[in-house]
């Protein structure tokens, strides 16, 4: 029978699912078989029927309004996102600041590390040469209580110039001064005595890498029972070493900071 | 909004409740700009859209009922055709149903089936579409229409009859 090959199409014929081919030969059957156009007609008005009475929900305009207002704002944060050009490697952004970080923090720990390390090294030569100088038979190379004696003694010995303080009205005595080396740099070596105590002066010029062995313009530190006294200006660099007692170190050290500043 | 009248009454249909058709729909858009970059241009929007829609819908607690509910046949089974009614042309055209009874026999047909006639009858949806939005071969799509529409009239004349 005809209409067992037709029939099964009327759906997709309704559904406009055929081919044109196919629809234009479904037209000329229906035209002619009154049972498949009839049951065409009827997939037609059910179709029909259907789509009017399945639009039964509408939304509310508050719903609407609500919906649009939530639409909008996410565009909004969705274009402020989009904005955004993708930088490459972002997930490694906070990694990279991390090791930065950390890099810095183990710079900053090293360097002062470093510093500390140097600046002991240093400072305990110089308590050496000041102890030696102490035992040895001839501590000075030039003896005299007199500055104006003992300053002219190192011109053309050290790279550097420098004024001594007048001792005269103060409990120290100047014993005399010599040569003294610091990481392979001369420097003047300057002995005075209060009472039973020695206490050294050193004067060196101030290397980039003193500078930053001793990074504070001033320090006070303890070495081996010696109280250290160390400051830098006009591009020297002094040290005050003694086992005397604080007050005197610093005192000496006050007087030699106003020679050097006069 | 594109689709939004669309998209909400296929939802109430999905449902069969305005409260969870309007969850539905706000969880659709919110969950289509949120996922806009996946969208590939060129491609079917609307088919995109409602079946963003659908997923939330069948994850929902209504969709995992609605989805359990036992389908009128098997899906491999054949288009068998209109003709094995074997209704006569004048029984076809005299019964024309109320729309309260087209919507008694829509709402009485499992989700499966009646979310395939939504997209197609009042979507108005290629077969294509309703393959891609609801991810079914077109084959299952013709067979679950076939039998929607059977279920359909079978209900119709039920109701006409009774």
């Amino acid at each position: 029978m005809a209409s067992d090959i037709w029939q099964p199409k009327i759906d997709r014929y309704v559904d406009a699912e055929l081919s044109e081919e196919e629809m234009r030969a479904m037209d000329a059957h229906l035209r002619e078989c009154s049972s498949c156009a009839a049951l065409a007609l009827r997939q037609m008005r059910l179709k029909h029927d259907t789509k009017l009475a399945a639009q039964r929900y509408a939304p509310s305009p508050q719903f609407r309004r609500r919906i649009a207002d939530q639409v909008m704002a996410g565009q909004v944060i969705a274009d402020q996102v989009g904005a955004r050009k993708p930088v490459p490697w972002r997930w490694a952004a906070p990694l990279l600041v991390a090791a930065v970080m950390i890099l810095l923090v183990a710079g900053i720990l090293l360097s002062r590390s470093w510093e500390q390390a140097r600046s002991q090294q240093l400072l305990s030569e110089l308590t050496d040469i000041h102890v030696a100088n102490l035992a040895a038979s001839t501590p000075v190379d030039v003896m005299s209580s007199d500055r104006h004696t003992v300053k002219p003694w190192f011109q053309g010995k050290v790279p550097f110039s420098f004024d001594l303080p007048e001792p005269e009205g103060s409990p120290f005595t100047l014993v005399g001064g010599r040569l003294a080396y610091l990481d392979h740099e001369p420097g003047a070596h300057l002995i005075y005595n209060i009472r039973a105590h020695h206490i050294s002066v050193f004067v060196f010029r101030d290397q980039p890498d003193l500078a930053r062995a001793f990074s504070a313009r001033e320090s006070s530190r303890d070495v081996l029972k010696f109280h250290v006294e160390s400051w830098s200006a006009h591009e020297l660099r002094y040290f005050v070493v003694g086992d005397a007692s604080d007050e005197s170190i610093h005192k000496l050290t006050g007087m030699w900071k106003e020679a050097g500043n006069s | 909004m594109p689709l939004f009248d669309s998209l909400y009454n296929f939802a109430g249909w999905l449902t069969g409740n305005r409260e969870e058709a309007e969850d539905l729909v706000q969880e659709t858009y919110l969950k289509a700009l949120k996922g806009f970059s996946s969208f590939q241009r060129g491609t079917n929007f609307r088919a995109w859209i409602f079946r963003i829609l659908r997923n939330a819908f069948l994850t929902s607690r209504t969709g995992l009922k609605a989805m359990r509910t036992v389908p009128l046949g098997n899906d491999d089974e054949e288009t068998a055709g209109v003709s094995a009614e074997r209704n006569t042309p004048e029984s076809i055209l005299l019964g024309r149903a109320s729309q309260e009874a087209i919507q008694a026999a829509l709402r009485k047909l499992p989700v499966i089936f009646r979310e395939v006639l939504l997209l197609c009858d009042v979507e108005e949806m290629s077969y294509q579409e309703i393959s891609e939005t609801i991810s079914i071969p077109i084959g299952t799509v013709m067979s679950r229409l076939y039998r929607a529409r059977r279920a359909m009239r079978e209900e119709l004349q039920g109701a006409s009859n009774g």
